[in-house]
């Protein structure tokens, strides 16, 4: 192989390395170098070398807690955009309608309007004088305004709203690509519809559906913009926090650390994820 | 790590004033970062260019229209420099802006007054203006300089206007009489769990808890209690606030029946009809805001701007839009009924019949009890 061979592949990745590079791993490293700086006062920090930050973080519960509220809410939310996805990806994967481009299309819409503004949306449908609480009163059904705006519960909804497209791509390109013979067969060997479907679609589906579970999982886990509006403070996530400390209280250092824990727990998940699974798998479905 | 060029000169000199580089070695190194400095930064071409436009960041909603409207528009129609501008809804939110861009990106900034101009002289991002340049500053209250003076004898702002934080409530749900006989412990009522809000800052938080339990907020002797009283207003209140917006959207829509509130925003509320009244309870929080000039900002023409917006007849137009009295000496200058009638407007021109945050006791707390906060605010 000549070096002209050998060079070749290095400047066909060139710009992508330069890109993961200058975006990812060098941000890292500031963030790393941050996170071993000393805060002095807000929006001051010394750049001497100390394990402060990470020792905060490592003996204080109240991150630990917050921590694990995040992986809780994003398991949850990611669970059910699971449930509320694998329907309408299993319709469209399997419908006849010639139009199918239609559906997906549907599918890819609610990312035209602004994530920020679907979000605040939700105000204007969860909120006291909203239209479910006004539709309800009015018909008698009840006579107080319920409490659903500024829940943990409105956050996980407002989270299934912004992440319920990303699992039912996955899932319909995990359907889409199992045979059809196979299914077939099935029927053929005597299994019902029903019996078909769990013995032949779902297993061949649960790729689809882990890579769209690790997918939300890890979006979610990394929210902030969506409890803030939709939740109490007390519903915060950990991107609340890290938020918290680097604009309000003006410590980097800290800040800094937090985010790099972040990242971690997520990155452990991925890497477990891909382990067992295959990451591919995640890739496949974004580019539906 | 990226270092601006300013604070590598700076270490520099600092090298050589302590006898860590010699002579020759120092002239060379501050020459190449002169040079970088012209040549590769990228704010150095429109530093050497007229200056066209200036850049001013405020609170945004009405505040904001009424200094767009009242100033900056004739501002320009007058000069032709162009008075680009940007919103925050948290002061923070533009500290760290201003830490992360170059010096100059950011120019003016609508500052909350002398507890935050002390972060900006804590991060080096304050400037030192000429006075002689903003003839106007004649009539500003001496009571609302010399705060800032006494921690900048140079200023790098100037006081624009004041107002108070005081308690809005809903007159179909809270009776005036109610609302006067309660005061700050209305904020701590379980009778309207789940109709608070409040202010998600704290030095709101912390003020008001120094209120409910009957303490000087500027010389707090129990602050366990504060935080009891905090935690206590934390588990009634269905949502902090971070925005006058959002303030005025959770009254308006009823979310909410009772909360902390700015004066000028209650006041635009009360404008829309809403059944909102004010309240400023014995020691409420009384507030300054100033007009920040940063470091690297074209000063000659920042100084036009805050002096343009001194002058009596803009700073009363804005005073009248914004609902919130200018910092015009009411001795010196003729304000209008209008002024005279808004929440915390003092005719002495002296501000002593306010409570404004002592800026010395409230720094030294600042960043312990900013921490604080956020933990309760989350639940601890």
């Amino acid at each position: 192989m000549s070096s002209a061979d050998r060079r070749r592949p290095w400047l066909l990745l060139a710009p992508a390395l330069v890109t993961l590079v200058v975006l990812m791993i060098l941000p890292i490293g500031i963030m790393t170098v941050f996170s071993f700086y000393q805060f002095e006062t807000a929006g001051v920090e010394k750049e001497v070398f100390t394990t402060e930050n990470w020792r905060e973080f490592f003996t204080d519960g109240f991150y630990h807690m917050f921590l694990w509220k995040t992986a809780r809410v994003a398991a949850i939310t990611a669970i059910l955009c699971a449930l509320l996805g694998y329907p309408p990806a299993y319709f469209i994967a399997m419908t006849g309608y010639k139009h199918k481009w239609l559906l997906l299309l549907l599918l890819i819409v609610p990312f035209w309007i602004s994530f920020t503004i679907r979000t605040f949306s939700w105000i204007h449908i969860l909120g006291e004088q909203g239209v479910i609480n006004v539709l309800l009163m009015k018909a008698g059904i009840i006579s107080e305004p319920l409490r659903m705006l500024y829940t943990e519960g409105a956050v996980i909804m407002g989270m299934i709203h912004f992440l319920l497209p990303y699992m039912i791509l996955n899932v319909y390109v995990s359907i889409e690509g199992i045979d059809r013979n196979l299914i077939s067969a099935a029927r053929t060997l005597g299994c019902t519809a029903g019996q078909a479907f769990y013995e032949v679609v779902l297993p061949l589906s649960l790729p689809g559906l882990m890579a769209g579970l690790l997918l939300c999982f890890v979006l979610a886990a990394g929210s902030y913009v969506t409890p803030e509006i939709l939740g109490s403070t007390r519903d915060a996530l950990f991107g609340n926090i890290i938020f918290d400390t680097i604009m309000g209280q003006l410590n980097w250092p800290l800040g800094s650390t937090l985010s790099l824990v972040l990242l971690v727990m997520l990155g452990v998940i991925a890497a477990i994820y891909s382990r067992y699974m295959g990451l591919s798998r995640v890739f496949k479905g974004l580019g539906a | 790590m990226k270092i601006s060029t300013t604070r590598r000169l700076e270490r520099l000199t600092e090298r050589y004033m302590n006898g860590g580089l010699d002579r020759r070695s120092f002239l060379g190194l501050t020459a190449a970062a002169a040079a970088t400095a012209g040549i590769g930064m990228r704010w150095a071409p429109q530093a050497m260019a007229a200056v066209s436009e200036v850049r001013f960041d405020g609170w945004g909603g009405v505040v904001q229209e009424a200094i767009d409207k009242y100033a900056f528009q004739p501002y320009t129609a007058k000069t032709g420099i162009k008075v680009t501008q940007g919103t925050f809804g948290d002061e923070s939110e533009i500290v760290t802006k201003v830490k992360t861009a170059n010096p100059g990106d950011f120019q003016i900034v609508h500052s909350s007054g002398v507890e935050y101009y002390k972060r900006y002289v804590d991060g080096g991002f304050v400037s030192e203006i000429n006075e002689a340049n903003i003839p106007n500053m004649q009539y500003v209250m001496e009571a609302m300089i010399a705060p800032f003076r006494k921690m900048t004898p140079k200023l790098s702002c100037v006081p624009y206007d004041y107002g108070t934080t005081g308690i809005a409530y809903n007159t179909k749900v809270i009776s005036e009489a109610e609302a006067k006989e309660k005061g700050a412990k209305l904020l701590i009522d379980a009778k309207y769990q789940g109709k608070i809000g409040g202010y998600g800052d704290m030095v709101t938080r912390v003020w008001y808890g120094a209120l409910t339990t009957g303490q000087n907020p500027n010389d707090i002797k129990d602050m366990d209690a504060v935080w009891a009283a905090i935690r206590q207003n934390r588990d009634l209140v269905k949502k902090y606030w971070s925005s006058g917006a959002e303030l005025m959207d959770l009254l308006a829509k009823e979310e909410i029946v009772v909360t902390e509130a700015w004066s000028g925003r209650v006041a635009a509320l009360q404008a829309q009809g809403a059944p909102i009244a004010y309240l400023d309870p014995p020691g409420s929080y009384a507030w300054m805001e100033d007009m920040l000039i940063l470091k690297g900002s074209p000063m000659q023409e920042c100084e036009e701007l805050v002096n343009f917006m001194l002058a009596p007849e803009t700073a009363i137009a804005v005073a009248e839009g914004q609902n919130y009295p200018p910092s015009l000496d009411p001795t010196k200058v003729k304000l209008t009924d209008k002024i005279a009638k808004m929440p915390a407007f003092d005719p002495t021109g002296t501000m002593t019949a306010l409570t404004f945050a002592d800026p010395n006791y409230w720094s030294a707390n600042l960043d312990d009890w900013t921490k604080q906060w956020d933990r309760i605010s989350k639940g601890g």
